[in-house]
């Protein structure tokens, strides 16, 4: 398993809002590939799959305010599936 | 430190006056190029009257009826930028930085205000007076909104950038609301009661952005001529800062 969190985006920048996901639950992602989309004041920020895997959860909603280091997926690895 | 022709680090690409689907293409072209290690690019531009949605757009914020944008041939587009609604227009400077982030400390407040101080700069070099104002990204001279700022991110890589109004038929902003504000746009040639030379503009943004970053440009056919000017100014100066490092080949401490 492998969680993806939201990654540091700068200095002063401690949340950020989910703008859509890029995938599904069961999708198989390799590493790299975008997961989703947050947004900040002026920017958009795609956080992208930090290994390869199947999509397990999806724990934040689009529209919702996520924190730094918060958990926003989890990945299962492939011979779990 | 010495500077040779050898380091390449940055590309210009002016496509001139181009659609802005077509340009938005491009731009993920070029992402795509940066992110396989091309080296950076500056892709600049205009775009025929066009209204752009960012992720916090809202439709309120468009003042005029679907029917009447439909009758000035003027499209809106929802579009993958932080930001609210903006305008671009012909006389109105676009300028798209794909720039690697990894590699200049990634942190996307530091480097909107890096676009905002490159903005203040190239005002500054036409006489102009402008600056910040707190909590509202972007570039004022006083309460008018002359610079508006929004990007992309991929993988580290930007996209989106700055769109500065040199000549920008002003009235057009009255279909929105910029950036969801109650505020009114100027333009250079407002302010300086005239028409700008648009390519002067140009050659002092990229200028101002190159010192700005660190970048050297890429000596290139198609832009070689036209950026010849800074290209030199650059290489006397023997630009290889610290950021820049990473990717140049055989720049010498």
């Amino acid at each position: 398993m492998r969680r993806v969190v939201l990654p540091e985006l700068g200095e002063g920048i401690d949340k950020a809002t989910v703008a859509c996901w890029h995938c599904n639950i069961g999708d198989y992602v390799r590493k790299d590939d975008d997961l989703l989309e947050v947004v900040t004041d002026k920017a958009t920020f795609n956080v992208a799959a930090p290994s390869e895997g199947i999509v397990k959860e999806i724990l934040v909603p689009e529209g919702q305010e996520v924190k730094v280091g918060e958990v926003l997926a989890v990945l299962g690895t492939l011979d779990v599936q | 430190m010495l500077q040779t022709q050898k380091d390449i680090l940055c590309e210009i690409k002016d496509d001139g006056l181009i659609d802005y689907k077509k340009a938005y293409e491009i731009q993920k072209r070029y992402v795509q190029k940066v992110q396989q290690g091309h080296p950076s690019i500056i892709y600049v531009c205009e775009h025929p009257s066009v209204l752009t949605l960012g992720r916090s757009a809202m439709a309120e914020h468009i003042l005029i009826s679907p029917e009447e944008l439909n009758e000035r041939g003027i499209e809106v587009l929802p579009i993958d930028r932080g930001g609210d609604i903006t305008l671009h227009a012909p006389g109105q400077l676009v300028i798209y930085p794909i720039l690697d982030l990894q590699v200049f400390g990634k942190d996307l407040r530091a480097y909107l205000c890096k676009l905002e101080q490159v903005a203040i700069d190239l005002l500054n070099c036409f006489g102009i007076v402008a600056h910040r104002f707190d909590g509202k990204t972007g570039v004022w001279i006083g309460r008018k909104k002359i610079v508006s700022i929004g990007i992309g991110v991929r993988r580290w890589i930007s996209y989106h950038g700055l769109a500065i109004n040199v000549n920008t038929d002003l009235a057009l902003f009255s279909m929105i609301k910029p950036c969801g504000m109650d505020v009114k746009m100027t333009s250079m040639a407002q302010i300086k009661r005239g028409i700008i030379d648009m390519n002067e503009v140009k050659k002092r943004v990229i200028s101002n952005f190159c010192q700005a970053f660190g970048l050297t440009l890429k000596e290139s056919g198609d832009d070689q001529g036209k950026f010849a000017v800074i290209e030199s100014r650059l290489s006397e100066r023997g630009l290889c800062l610290r950021e820049g490092a990473r990717h140049a080949k055989g720049c010498s401490p």
